[in-house]
């Protein structure tokens, strides 16, 4: 048995839940490859084979790979395919593109956003947006397999020094062509992996509101989050939002703001260690999984939750 | 330009789920169900571009028990031409929704299939890439924004880091965000025509695919409650938790 995981990088660097996907992929066999395709790539091949639990990289560097095109991933991973008896990868916006691609060619039923390795073959996910708990046993001879990166601890970076093979590119796939891409850059911690995520929903009535949230995220050094309401209306953009189709986080502090709390929101949040929700209406569901509620207007609590972090000098940036 | 749409009928996404006792699933009995929310949009967005003149015909499609046929009317309420019924009983992986799927494009030979990004019941996101990969058609996945062009479809997909745009040529899968569009609401006499327009049956039997689990599910459980938490008279009472008692700032 092996473990092939397909690495999500930007050219330059490993992205970071590769290395929570990584912890999760050697609980399954520590015979641990990780497939890297990219271009102009070496640094993060390098990377890779840092990792202690890798025990192989296999880079496959060209041009073809620049955009992370999943229809061009396929053909290369399916060439290496064979040997592994599962293959895996984070269960963001990168593994739910790619995986069913490369686990329908290999007529494997997919097991989808696993947080729970119970052994080589069975899994615990969860299903109704995290109001159930399935276990669930793959009796497909390959398994294909992703992972929820913020259900598993990031591996160490640095104490391995595993081999690095090259090998060829696939075929490219003629009918998608990369056009743009809109990253939105930011100083602040990556919402996924954020320590403490202050989120906002439809109370704050629009987008210039929004600045009361960034003032404590600034303060508190935490990633800014948002309900599916606030981001269909346009108070922020998509990348913030928090939910069932949105990111999954799982920070030490969660402070929820004008949020009422669905149950498409809660599948996104409720396994944070510690969730504040701060909202007008006492019998809003998100205060039923909140540890500390405020029953208060958000335009009066916000700047005076600010004024109050200001008088403590201990914030751990 | 033919489109096909799949749809399922799923628990509706405001019914709080409840755990059987048995451990076997979770409580359908007397719940209401609904189209999957996403693939209102995905049956939105066709009837958007047949409006535009871009698209002849739009035929919706859902694979299912006999009840599934009502996410299928639906459809058909809001401008579907026509619909397929798929029948299958109990539980349907996406690895064989797609094959089931494949076989319908072989036969009805559209130019682009639409559906919504994930099912809210089993969360898999699966269905459309499998799809795209048995086809070896491009996918567009999670799209928020789609530009219809003469051989091709630019499409804008909601990614983790932000904002992606792909252009995938036709014949192509997208599968379609929640924010793609806002799904209108049928009137009165358009359900009552849709009663009218044609659904064709089909037993998945007789597509020659197998329907058969290949995932066993082997518990569903209800997941670790939280503690009950307390209210907080006002945000210095707040703060000072914070600090001394949970100690995160």
């Amino acid at each position: 048995m092996s473990v092939l995981l397909i690495a999500e990088h930007n050219n330059k660097e490993l992205r970071p839940f590769t290395y929570n996907a990584v912890s999760a992929a050697s609980k399954i066999d520590e015979d641990l490859h990780i497939l890297i395709l990219g271009n102009k790539s070496e640094a993060v091949a390098k990377s890779a084979s840092e990792i202690p639990n890798v025990k192989k990289v296999i880079h496959v560097d060209n041009e073809i790979y620049e955009n992370f095109i999943a229809e061009n991933y396929t053909s290369a991973i399916i060439k290496h395919a064979d040997v592994y008896s599962h293959i895996v990868c984070s269960a963001n916006t990168f593994g739910k593109n790619l995986m069913p691609r490369i686990a329908a060619l290999l007529d494997t039923s997919q097991v989808s956003d696993i947080i729970k390795v119970i052994s080589a073959d069975t899994f615990l996910r969860p299903i109704y947006a995290g109001n159930a708990f399935a276990t669930v046993k793959s009796n497909d001879k390959k398994k294909c397999i992703t992972i929820r990166p913020t259900s598993f601890e990031p591996a160490p970076a640095s104490g391995g020094s595993a081999e690095i093979v090259k090998s060829e590119p696939g075929e490219a796939f003629k009918n998608s062509k990369f056009v743009k891409r809109e990253e939105i850059k930011s100083d602040r911690p990556e919402l996924g992996t954020a320590r403490i995520v202050i989120s906002g929903g439809r109370g704050m009535q629009n987008s210039e509101n929004f600045k009361l949230i960034t003032a404590i995220a600034d303060k508190l050094n935490a990633a800014i989050g948002a309900s599916r309401a606030a981001v269909d209306a346009g108070y922020i953009t998509n990348d913030h939002q928090v939910g069932q189709t949105g990111k999954v986080v799982v920070p030490d502090l969660y402070i929820a703001v004008g949020i009422s709390g669905a149950i498409q929101h809660l599948a996104g949040m409720k396994e944070s260690k510690i969730i504040v929700a701060i909202n007008k209406d006492g019998e809003a569901p998100i205060f039923s999984v909140a540890d500390y509620g405020l029953e208060a207007d958000l335009f009066e609590a916000l700047p005076q939750f600010l004024e109050e972090l200001n008088k403590l000098n201990t914030i751990q940036k | 330009m033919k489109i096909l749409v799949a749809v399922k009928r799923v628990i509706d996404y405001n019914v709080q789920v409840r755990v059987k006792e048995d451990g076997t699933g979770v409580v359908t009995d007397n719940v209401k169900m609904s189209t999957n929310p996403p693939d209102d949009n995905a049956v939105e967005e066709a009837v958007k571009i047949k409006e535009s003149g871009k698209a002849k015909e739009i035929v919706a499609i859902t694979i299912g028990e006999e009840k599934a046929q009502e996410t299928v009317r639906k459809a058909l309420a809001v401008g579907a031409d026509r619909g397929i019924h798929v029948k299958v009983d109990g539980v349907v992986e996406p690895l064989a929704v797609s094959k089931i799927l494949q076989k319908i494009v072989d036969k009805e030979k559209p130019d682009l299939v639409f559906m919504g990004k994930q099912a809210i019941d089993d969360d898999c996101n699966q269905t459309g890439q499998m799809l795209a990969a048995l086809l070896n058609w491009p996918q567009a996945t999670f799209a928020s924004k789609i530009n219809v062009k003469d051989s091709s479809l630019e499409v804008t997909r909601e990614v983790d880091e932000g904002l992606e745009t792909i252009e995938v040529n036709i014949p192509a899968i997208v599968t379609c965000d929640l924010r793609l569009n806002e799904p209108r609401y049928a009137s009165l006499p358009n359900i009552m025509k849709a009663k009218k327009k044609p659904l064709e049956q089909i037993n998945a039997s007789d597509l020659g695919v197998d329907t058969k689990a290949r995932i066993e599910q082997i518990k569903v459980e209800e997941p670790p409650k939280r503690k009950a938490g307390i209210k907080v008279a006002n945000v210095s009472e707040l703060v000072q938790k914070l600090k001394n008692e949970a100690k995160v700032i």
